[in-house]
């Protein structure tokens, strides 16, 4: 196999992305730039910058890999992530930006007036934001792996390391710059070699994907195996991505750099274009991929399916000039997403965590950033190094059921419900957390799960996880209505009310 | 002939002019205070955006999230083919995503129109 092409593309982004990232250096000097990039980002560049952050390795290369694979059910993944964005703006995204809220531990201390709140919330968006960096690293040890030749542990740590150069010396300014770059980059990337990957196709004569392969008509029937199992689990993912999306803790920090609340609902309403646009896209090296790649599906190995169909299908230079864009948009996604959630769990470990040890020496907000970033990176890098392989787009499926289950109640209630009160914040967040929590453990341990009813419930959580979260929420709230903040009316004027009306909040 | 006279009755005239203090509070001052007119303002302002999110809401899951439970009732469909395509891949696969967008601007402009509506109540000059 010819790795120049792999190894031209990964050099190129990794320059590429320092460079931007450098430029956008010239621009941070506060510590409001470092975490918010003070709070000026226009729609257009906010929104290009969240689809890069957003659309992942299990975006870039999952989803082509599992359509290949299991077929039409697996669509349900990048719908459930586009219109996850669709209730993050009808239900959160304007409120979240005015309560003022940088993660969502700030959100939930500001509407329950806890700490243990604020504590509790700090722990799962770690542990949220690990279960999402630990796939990205992985996936970046196949890429290399496949593409390049390396061992597995080589791609891991270029991409942490590349991240934590980025963030440690850039910040959020930065970051914005470089994932802005890094959404284009990521659909020409699949784009230009899917027009002609399809053109060739037609030229070839070759058969109709459906008719390629196996399974017929069970291939384009988006259910699963069908069944009572395959529904539940379709509608139990729709649950988890729809309503996941919202408690994402990359997701959140990034609302906080928009002006205000106006912005931050137009901001949204681009990132669904930016996200349609995109998903259109991975199906066709799936379907293209069951007439010209069923071995990589034999073999297990679908997760390299984009990197590998270009040059299976054209050889010679136009091949290999395709394999290395492919592989130019995988890196880069590996580099936006795990730069994203860096800067969140970055965030959330500074402000809770390592700011309290710095502050001893003297005060600094932007060493506190730095050190938090470290940790945030290296944690699941070395994690990615020492767990067993798992699929990308799995994986990240987990972490969407986690976030429905937790963040997305306590968001919910507290932006629309003046009843919440902090020991239903507490007691919904350990009902939904531990509950999917549990099972997440129990699939990652046991990946070869039977075709039983609780391994279907346990493999995907978010069905029963996320309304037991949001009855304890509610019924807890109703049972403790006497310690319902007594800030809560103004909190409300705080998160509905346009910016332009001259109001006190609080 | 001793008679008490008829007891002395006050009369006046329609007040002129009315008490300076109601007229002045400015609605804004109304929902400051968290008085019984100022939570009327609110409670309008959220009814009115969690109206609309729910519409939008129902919209979403019910057309796209009942296409599982429409593939489950009528496996059939799974096999119907437009142009080529299968049924399935054109509508979770192409057509969902602008009807995602055209919903996401339903909403964006509808939402703003309930904040200007707010805005010119609480703002306006007369009470």
């Amino acid at each position: 196999m010819n790795y120049a092409p792999g190894v031209v593309a990964v050099v190129l982004v990794t320059l590429a992305t320092l460079a931007v990232g450098t430029w956008g250096l010239r621009f941070s000097r506060t510590t409001s730039d470092f975490y918010v990039a003070s709070r000026t980002v226009r729609p257009a560049l906010n929104a290009s910058a969240i689809g890069g952050e957003y659309l992942s390795a299990a975006s870039f290369l999952g989803v082509a890999g599992l359509v290949l694979v299991f077929g039409a059910d697996m669509l349900w993944y990048p719908v459930g992530w586009t219109a996850g964005y669709l209730v993050l703006l009808v239900l959160v995204a304007a409120p979240l930006r005015r309560s003022g809220a940088y993660t969502l531990s700030d959100f939930a201390e500001a509407r329950t007036g806890s700490t243990h709140v604020r504590t509790l919330c700090s722990v799962m968006v770690v542990a949220i934001g690990w279960l999402y960096l630990l796939p990205q690293f992985q996936g970046a040890g196949v890429t290399l792996q496949a593409t390049v030749g390396a061992p597995t542990w080589v791609g891991s740590v270029v991409v942490g390391a590349v991240v934590l150069i980025n963030v440690s010396s850039g910040g959020m300014r930065s970051i914005t710059f470089v994932q802005a770059f890094q959404y284009w980059l990521k659909l020409t990337a699949l784009l230009l070699p899917a027009a002609i990957l399809v053109a060739v196709w037609a030229g070839d004569g070759a058969p109709h994907p459906v008719d390629a392969g196996g399974g017929g008509d069970l291939w384009s029937l988006p259910l699963g195996s069908g069944g009572g199992a395959g529904l539940y689990t379709t509608y139990s993912l729709i649950i988890a991505t729809f309503l996941g999306t919202m408690g994402l803790p990359h997701v959140v920090v990034r609302f906080y750099t928009n002006p205000d609340g106006r912005a931050a609902r137009r901001t949204t309403l681009v990132v669904l274009a930016l996200l349609g646009l995109f998903y259109l896209l991975p199906p066709i090296y799936g379907a293209l991929g069951r007439v010209y790649a069923a071995e990589l599906a034999a073999s297990g190995r679908t997760d390299v399916l984009i990197l590998e169909l270009p040059g299976l299908m054209i050889s010679g230079v136009l091949g290999d000039v395709l394999t290395g864009l492919v592989t130019a948009g995988a890196f880069a996604a590996f580099l936006s997403t795990s730069s994203g959630l860096a800067i969140a769990v970055g965030g959330v470990l500074s402000q809770d965590v390592t700011a309290r040890v710095v502050s001893k020496r003297g005060p600094s907000g932007i060493t506190a950033f730095r050190l938090g970033a470290v940790l945030a990176i290296v944690v699941p890098c070395v994690a990615a190094l020492v767990a067993p392989d798992l699929a990308v787009a799995r994986v990240v499926g987990l972490a969407f059921a986690v976030a429905a289950s937790t963040f997305c109640p306590l968001l919910l209630l507290g932006i629309w419900w003046r009843g919440l009160t902090a020991p239903g914040a507490i007691a919904g967040l350990a009902v939904g957390g531990l509950g999917s929590g549990f099972a997440v453990a129990w699939t990652l341990v046991d990946p070869a799960a039977g075709a039983g009813w609780l391994d279907v419930l346990l493999g995907q959580p978010a069905a029963w996880s996320c309304p037991a979260a949001f009855l304890t929420m509610y019924a807890v709230s109703r049972a403790t209505r006497d310690q319902v903040p007594a800030h809560v009316r103004r909190f409300m004027v705080r998160l509905h009310t346009p910016e332009a009306v001259e109001l006190d909040r609080g | 002939m001793t008679s008490t006279p008829p007891e002395r009755v006050r009369v006046t005239g329609p007040p002129r002019r009315r008490t300076p203090q109601k007229a002045a509070l400015p609605r804004t001052r109304e929902i400051d205070e968290e008085t019984r007119l100022g939570e009327i303002y609110m409670g309008s302002l959220l009814r009115e955006q969690a109206r609309l999110a729910v519409a939008v809401l129902v919209a979403l899951f019910g057309t796209v999230g009942a296409l599982p439970l429409v593939f489950h009732l009528w496996p059939g469909l799974a096999g119907v083919r437009l142009a080529g395509v299968p049924l399935s891949w054109l509508l979770i696969g192409v057509l969902v995503y602008p009807y995602l967008v055209l919903l996401g601007w339903f909403y964006v402009r509808a939402a703003e129109r309930n904040e200007r509506d707010f805005v010119d109540i609480v703002e306006a000059d007369e009470p």
